[in-house]
């Protein structure tokens, strides 16, 4: 049977999807479109290397699928910024050596990216104190909020100080 | 993952064919297709029927099978009303899935025990009448009430957890017509028949979950896991507890990871309800609880843990 037509926006741009319905998202945007920006890890949405955002909100590409994304919008670190004209918090994480190997540097910096829109918003988690209130913006904090996302390499403490700097940079501005 | 048919539903009647599954989030399903655990023939993609608001409804609040489980917990009527409900959801899985991870579809999580998970072992819920490999194999993450013979696996999630606890009722539309069941009995035990995690007859699909009026009191979510964040509970507690006079006025409590389904013990309230907090009357709790609770091995610790846990909540819930 044919798949129903599928219209991507992957990083402003239209894209067709047209292949297999067992197509994840993450394989579209690495072997169809040969956005490789966005890594592979598990392949079961347990380390989020393949972290990217759609509709404003971070997922797992792996345990999702193509054919089910139509009319999305898609962001993936390629659309997050260039070599020459860096996002802040890629600036943040070069400055403070927020990885070792890199692997898992597109899906944290893709998931912190949307993780401070969500504290924006005044989204509550898992550690906040009272969730009816406004989360006071701590390490803690950070860190729970970061924790779908895996750096096997262990630069933990410098993504936190990469994001907090991201961050002081957003209220300066 | 072994081919299937992709059709997009925008009705939700639409479902009742053998070998269709329905598709929302996916986190749960597209990881078990992968693993070839799920291997439906057909694909109906429901993630466009609506159902996707919180609208009041009477004196609570109806969430639709749609919402994500992040915008749940973010919605501020079920922050200020029913925090018990997003403590739950975000002490479960991770920012990225809870996006992805639908109402509905969390509800119909299914386990995460490995021989389950994994193809070449023997599983009754997977395999009916197969055996079941758990039982004497590695099982720390395994039921310790209601089991059967048959299987000893424990329904995973954290949200139906708190659900439980709240009285909330599943909405359920099916060839008949529509109907509620408590979430309380939305689950099933094991029995003869595990590869039934719930009561859902063929066709029928989740409409929506109700929550009654908020209830007075404290609410406590208390998860214990092998790491602090982004993990299956080992065992949890969902606690709604007031306080009236020095008594207890009320105490609902429903437990994770100690059963095919949240665990609710009517007589556990019973023991609690109308005395004043003390430790004594913690430990009674806990004893009747446990009475029937049998380990099987690497899961024997999940017996004094849970006592331990209930002592706890119990305790912050009625300090002054």
């Amino acid at each position: 049977m044919a798949n129903p037509s599928t219209t991507l926006d992957v990083n402003g741009e239209a894209r067709e999807f047209a292949g297999d319905p067992r197509r994840t998202l993450l394989d579209f945007l690495r072997y169809d479109l040969k956005l490789t920006g966005t890594k592979k890890g598990c392949d079961h949405g347990q380390c989020g290397a393949c972290t990217v955002i759609v509709n404003g909100r971070r997922i797992n590409s792996c345990l999702s699928l193509a054919v089910m994304h139509d009319g999305d919008r898609i962001t993936t670190i390629e659309g997050i910024g260039t070599p020459e004209a860096l996002s802040k918090l890629q600036r943040a994480f070069v400055s403070h050596d927020g990885f070792q190997c890199g692997y898992c540097t597109p899906g944290q910096i893709c998931s912190a990216t949307a993780m401070l829109e969500e504290l924006a918003a005044g989204w509550p988690s898992a550690v906040t104190e009272a969730v009816a209130e406004n989360p006071e913006i701590s390490e803690d904090e950070l860190r729970e909020r970061m924790s779908g996302n895996l750096c096997r390499c262990g630069a933990y403490s410098n993504i936190i100080a990469a994001i907090r700097e991201a961050m002081q940079a957003e209220e300066t501005e | 993952m072994r081919p299937f048919d992709y059709e997009r539903v925008t009705d939700l009647r639409h479902v009742d064919q053998p070998g269709d599954r329905m598709i929302a989030g996916g986190t749960n399903l597209l990881d078990l297709m992968k693993l070839e655990v799920e291997t439906p023939r057909r694909l109906l993609d429901i993630s466009h029927v609506g159902q996707n608001r919180i609208t009041v409804e009477g004196d609570g609040l109806r969430i639709g099978a749609l919402v994500t489980n992040a915008d749940c917990a973010a919605d501020p009527r079920i922050r200020a009303d029913y925090p018990l409900l997003s403590k739950a959801i975000l002490a479960g899985a991770s920012p990225q899935l809870r996006n992805k991870a639908t109402t509905g579809g969390n509800l119909c999580q299914r386990t995460r025990c490995q021989y389950f998970m994994t193809l070449d072992t023997r599983c009754n819920k997977r395999e009916p009448g197969s055996g079941c490999d758990a039982l004497d194999g590695v099982n720390r993450n395994h039921a310790i009430l209601g089991t059967s013979e048959a299987c000893i696996a424990t329904y995973p999630g954290d949200m139906a957890v708190a659900l439980t606890a709240l009285d909330a009722t599943v909405d359920v539309l099916g060839r008949n017509g529509p109907r509620q069941i408590p979430v309380a009995e939305f689950h099933r035990l094991p029995g003869d028949d595990p590869s039934r995690d719930n009561v859902l007859e063929p066709g029928e699909v989740i409409t929506g979950v109700t929550l009654p009026r908020p209830v007075a009191g404290r609410q406590i979510y208390r998860k214990i896991r092998d790491r602090s964040s982004y993990a299956f509970a080992l065992v949890s507690v969902a606690a709604l507890i007031e306080v009236t006079d020095g008594r207890i006025a009320r105490a609902a409590l429903a437990f994770g990871g100690l059963a095919h389904k949240p665990w609710r013990d009517p007589e556990v309230e019973a023991i609690l309800t109308g005395q004043p907090a003390a430790p004594a009357l913690f430990d009674r709790a806990a004893d009747a609880l446990l009475a029937s609770a049998e380990g099987r091995g690497d899961n024997n610790f999940k017996i004094p843990l849970v006592r331990r846990a209930l002592a706890a909540v119990l305790a912050e819930a009625t300090r002054d």
